[in-house]
This record gives C-alpha cells, structure tokens and sequence, in this order.
C-alpha cells in the first residue's frame, strides 16, 4: 500500500511536447519499467493543437477531456510554463480527474487564489504547484525526482522541498529504512494540499509505519500540521525545518520561504513541533538517524 | 518586488484610492517649485525602501516653498539609517513633498494572504500609525480581519463592514466603502503581494486619504504588468544580488564568511543552517537551481568570489535534474577563469555523482571533497581555522 498513486495509476502529462514536460514523462516511464513492472505508466500527455501526434510513443490530445476518455488517464502532472499552468490545472480538474500533481514554479499567487477557490467542491487533490511531484517506490514515479535512490519501505515523508527530499530520502535509506510514499507539497504561497490532509493519508496507510515531514521558514502550516497530529496521529513523526539561519523579510529561493512580522521562523516552527510531540532534530544531517531513533532501530 | 512610496501613491491614485496631492523631486529646486504649486505648509519625505523614515530624520515639515527648498536639501543625498535599512543606511536620491492633511484620526488598513485559507484578507484598525504586529499582538481584538471570497471580490457590505470597524463618521462611511473597494481592486489586479495604509487618515476637513503606502508585488506576476516592472530600483539593492538575477540566480547575500552554492531552496537553507550548527556563518543564501547549465554554475561562483567577506566556499549538490557531471564542469572552469584564493568543499550526491567526482579529481585543482553534510561542514569550519 502507499498513499495518492501506485502500480495503478495511469499519468497524463500536461506539456508533454515542451522540453521538460517531455524529459521526464521519459524519466517517468523508464521508472515504470524499471521499478515497478510496467505500472504507474505514461499513457497520455496533452498539448492544445498537437492531438493526433505522437511523444516517445505516448498519443498526444488537445485537450484532458479527450485523453481522460481515450486512455483511461487518472492523474495529471503538469509541466506547462508559468503563465499558463493555473489554466492547465483547472482543465484537469474539470476533467474530473482526481489527482493532480503540478510541477511548474512561478505561477502567480493571484492565479493560485482562484484555482484554491475552483477546486473548493470538486474533490480533486493538487500536489504542488512549484514542487518535485510524488514517488511511491517500486509503484509510481509522478515527478522529477531521481527515482533510482527511493527505496521501497514504510515511511511516509513530506516536504516542500525538492533536493532536501531527495537528501531525507538518501539518509532514510541509508538507516535502511525504505519509503512508502514520498509527497512534495511544494514552496509556494499557496499550494493545493497542506501537510494535514497528507498526515491524514498516511496515518490511514497500513504501509506506513511512521512519517517524516520537512518544513521551511515561512507561513504557519507546520504549526497548524503538529497541533493537528498531536490530536490525530498516533504513528511516529520526526521533523526538520530548513531556515534557521534566515534573515527575516527575505525570500529564501521559495516563493513562501520568506518570515514576515515575526511569523513563521523556524525556532517557532521547530517549537510548536517539539510541544506537540514531534522527534524534532536541528540537524540537517540527522534527519535519517532521528527517524531510526524514533523507531528505536538504533 | 518593492517600490517607492511615491510611486505606490501615483499607482493607487490611479485606482481612485484617495491620496494627499504632490510631486516628486530629485533636486532642492524641485522641491520647492512643487510646493509652490501645491500653495501651503507640506511634508518633505525621503524616498528610500525602508520604514521608520521620520525617526531617522528624512521626514520634515516646511511651511513655505524657501523651507521646502531647505529640508529638501537636508534630505537628498543623506544616508537615511532606520530600523529597517541596517547601520549602512541608504542613499536618498529622491523626495516626496505632499501637502499637509489636517489629521483628525489615525486608522490602519491593508490587503494581504492569508496562506492557510489561500484567500486575500482585508486587515483594519483604528490603532493607526502604530507597527501592526505589535497590534495584532498585544491588542488582538483591535484588528479586524474580514477574509474575501476571489470569487465574489469586495461586495459593498464587505467593505461596509471595514468602514463600520473603522469607527467611520455616518457621513464618512460613504467615501470608506470607495477606499476599501478601489485598494482592494488595486491588490487583485495589479498582482500586488501586499497593500499596506498606514496610517490611513480621516482629516479635519471630512476626507479619507492614505498619508503613506507600502505596496509589494508578486515577482512571479511581473511579465503582465510592466507598468510595475519598470519601477524596479537596483540602487535599493544589493549590487551582487542585481548581478545574480540577471543570471536567473537566487542570491541573497548575508554578513557571514562561508560562501554556499547549493541546487534547491531547500537544501540551500538546510546548508546555511549545518554551517551554523558547525560552528560557522554563511555569507549567503544561493540556488543555482534544478536545471542549471554549466555557465550558469560559472556565473554563480563568480558572484560568490565578488564577495569580499568569503573566507571559503561550500558547494552542495543533490543531484537530480541537475548532473553531478555538469556542476564539476562548471566549478572547474568557474577555478581556472576566476581567482579564487580560499579553500573549497565540495559535496555531491545523486545522478552522476561518479562522473562528477572523476571531473573534480582529474582537473588538477585543489578540492577538498566532503562525505555529507555533516562532515563536508566540519571541513569547511576547519579550512577557515587553519
């Protein structure tokens, strides 16, 4: 088990005929062939005038709706440029596609408040926007993560980072401890799911036997995310927030990674995590190593 | 991205937002012929991208177009410090002059995110002129936050009910419901990040005008409004942060001694953060991002040598998108062009990384190759010791 995609999900790529888009739907399906025994597979991608063409393989339509109907798809990642990404969202969305798993980084937050506001009753889930997708090792690859360093286990990380992940990942690995999924939520302002709807899935999955989520400077959702597991988790959590040494009133390479008025430094963060009963570790490097003391493996 | 006050006065006039009449000047001249026109007492303020102005001197009263002159002068080319500026200060090229308002009150009013419910929220008090965090501290029930549906936008009940909070006279309310509608709409359309009035004044003569505004915009939204793009002021940054971004390079730069280049923000703030923890301070924040190119890394380890404070340089690459390969090709040429005469530690990870370390390795150059974080941190801490 895993949480959001495994073995039988079937990936639309929205962009799949830009240079990105159309790089890692190839990264995707060699996952998918080398991991996970053909599942989890590209079987679609969409570019507005190119249906009827062909990517590596993968049929082309105009629109979600054509390729939703034609191939089954039901999750969308999308690799469309900045300007245009919002619009690809909602497309997804109206297409009625459960799942949607947005790369792009600098769509405006303008763009985001109307999607959030779109997406109110649809039941749709957004990953991301500005984030490195979701991995369920051996299943599913539906990002730009190196899949090769994922390894298939029982803890559930979050993080709206995508190189951190990739850092958490490699030192939860080398503890042996394998993943059941990895999701990142993403580092902008606003994003379509917040750590509190994920601590829920995975306190739900039996696969999971313990969670990791990393945090960054900035807004107050790791706050709202401990109080909430404090009341609602009962699986092991450790976590990490990057930033302590920011100055305030800074962007910090994320769009959301800026403290304003005081709120969301890391020391608060890190705090509240530690009160709510969270393995909290200063330590950039001992990310791994908390969650195997956690587990009392070492 | 931050402008000038004047230019968020002349941006929100635009919009129908109230503001007090003036003119901008880049000479003592012009400061006084605006006031001339403007034909009364006015304030002189000091243009710079920073609060507590009047504090530090580069606010000043004048009643007449000599005085005007006089202040003017004062202000222009000082080095304003304030809180906000750090002891460098800031260099004050230019200067408001703005008619005097006969304050009757001083109320407080903004537009910002709210990024847990993803919605714009209107924020407004009657404790005007004051920090609003110290407000919303110590005085919480003095801040009313009204949160507005995207998809409705400001209703005139919405802003009814800001006018009402404000304690607004009956007769005022009319011209209360205006403001919050015009600013409101301004913050949508314009893409701004943050409108902040404050102090927004109700004057002795019966009108509501905003007697100072604080307007950030979205960087990511710039590309539909050039208008605002065009505003940009380098001379309010740093210079070597103006040099990264012309290179799509996310560059802060910071008081410490170790220079970092990292891909991912992330990651990049997880690094700052171990050199700390090691004992060290990093002299800045630097993304090179997912998919940098070679001249991209040559670029970024330029801008960190320009730093004078650099005492050693740490690189940290996860790579993914980003090839270990690549960024060895770039650190390599980046050494043979720039003269770099501090120790560096270098620590890959991920795609390439053999290929990578066989570049570094085969180059000649002298590296010193960490093995994590922990370790490539307690390198750096001992190459700025020896």
């Amino acid at each position: 088990m895993s949480i959001l995609i495994d073995k039988e999900t079937r990936i639309l790529v929205q962009g799949i005929t830009g240079r990105e888009g159309g790089f890692h739907a190839g990264q995707c399906q060699r996952y998918s062939r080398e991991f996970a025994d053909g599942g989890g597979a590209v079987v679609a991608g969409v570019t507005p005038g190119k249906g009827g063409q062909e990517a590596d393989g993968v049929p082309v339509f105009n629109t979600v709706a054509d390729a939703v109907r034609e191939t089954g798809a039901n999750a969308s990642l999308i690799f469309v440029p900045p300007p245009f990404a919002a619009d690809a969202i909602v497309e997804a969305v109206d297409a009625g596609l459960p799942l949607v798993v947005c790369i792009t980084e600098g769509i405006p937050v303008r763009d985001m408040v109307y999607v959030k506001r779109h997406m109110e009753e649809s039941g749709a889930v957004l990953i991301g926007p500005n984030c490195p997708g979701v991995i369920t090792p051996g299943g599913c690859k539906m990002g730009i993560m190196p899949g090769h360093i994922h390894k298939n286990g029982t803890i559930g990380v979050i993080s709206k980072s995508g190189t951190l992940t990739y850092e958490v990942v490699a030192q939860l690995t080398e503890q042996g401890l394998g993943q059941s999924t990895c999701v990142g939520i993403g580092g902008d302002p606003i994003i379509g799911t917040m750590y509190i709807e994920l601590l829920r899935m995975f306190e739900e999955d039996s696969a999971t036997e313990a969670i990791i989520m990393i945090g960054e400077i900035g807004g107050t959702a790791e706050q709202d995310a401990a109080r909430w597991a404090k009341e609602n988790v009962t699986k092991p959590l450790v976590g990490f927030i990057a930033g302590q040494t920011a100055p305030p009133g800074r962007r910090m390479g994320h769009a959301g990674a800026i403290i304003s008025g005081g709120e969301g430094t890391a020391a608060e963060k890190m705090r509240v995590m530690s009160e709510c009963g969270i393995h909290v570790t200063e330590s950039p490097a001992e990310m791994g190593l908390t969650m195997a003391k956690a587990l009392g493996k070492v | 991205m931050n402008i000038h006050e004047y230019q968020g006065k002349e941006l929100l006039a635009k919009y129908g937002v109230a503001v007090p009449k003036g003119g901008v000047a880049e000479t003592a001249d012009e400061a006084e012929r605006i006031t001339q026109e403007l034909g009364g007492a006015v304030v002189v303020k000091a243009q710079i991208h920073a609060g507590g102005r009047g504090k530090g001197g580069g606010v000043k009263l004048a009643a007449t177009p000599a005085e005007a002159k006089e202040a003017a002068s004062q202000i222009l080319g000082m080095t304003l410090v304030t809180h906000q500026t750090g002891p460098e200060g800031r260099l004050v090229k230019k200067v408001w002059v703005e008619e005097v308002s006969d304050i009757e009150r001083e109320l407080y009013l903004g537009v910002v995110l709210d990024r847990a419910t993803g919605r714009p929220t209107i924020m407004a008090s009657t404790e005007g002129g004051m920090d609003i965090e110290e407000v919303a501290e110590k005085t919480p029930e003095k801040l009313l936050k009204i949160p507005v549906d995207p998809a409705l936008s400001v209703w005139p009940s919405t802003a009814r009910r800001v006018a009402f909070g404000l304690d607004l006279p009956a007769d005022l309310v009319r011209e209360g419901v205006k403001f919050v509608t015009n600013l409101y709409k301004f913050y949508d359309e314009m893409d701004a990040s943050l409108v902040e009035i404050n102090p927004l004044v109700q004057t002795k003569d019966g009108r509501i005008l905003a007697l100072d505004a604080k307007v950030n915009f979205d960087d990511n939204a710039l590309y539909r409004h050039e208008e605002v793009a065009a505003m940009r002021d380098e001379d309010e940054e740093d210079p070597l942060e103006v040099e990264a971004s012309k290179f799509n390079l996310n560059y802060i730069k910071l008081d410490g001694s170790v220079a970092c280049m990292v891909n991912g923000a992330g990651l990049a703030m997880a690094t700052m953060d171990i050199i700390k923890l090691a004992g060290a301070a990093p002299a800045n924040f630097l993304d090179v991002g997912g998919g940098a190119s070679k001249e991209m890394v040559e670029n970024a380890f330029r801008i960190l040598m320009d730093d004078p404070d650099v005492k050693a340089v740490f690189i940290n690459i996860f790579g993914g998108i980003l090839r270990c390969d690549i960024l060895a090709e770039g650190v390599v040429e980046a050494v043979k062009t720039v003269n770099v005469d501090v120790p560096i530690i270098i620590r890959m990870e991920g795609t390439n990384v053999e290929k990578g370390r066989e570049i570094l390795e085969g180059s000649g150059l002298d590296f010193t190759v960490g093995n994590g974080m922990a370790d490539s941190a307690e390198k750096v801490v001992a190459a700025l010791n020896r």
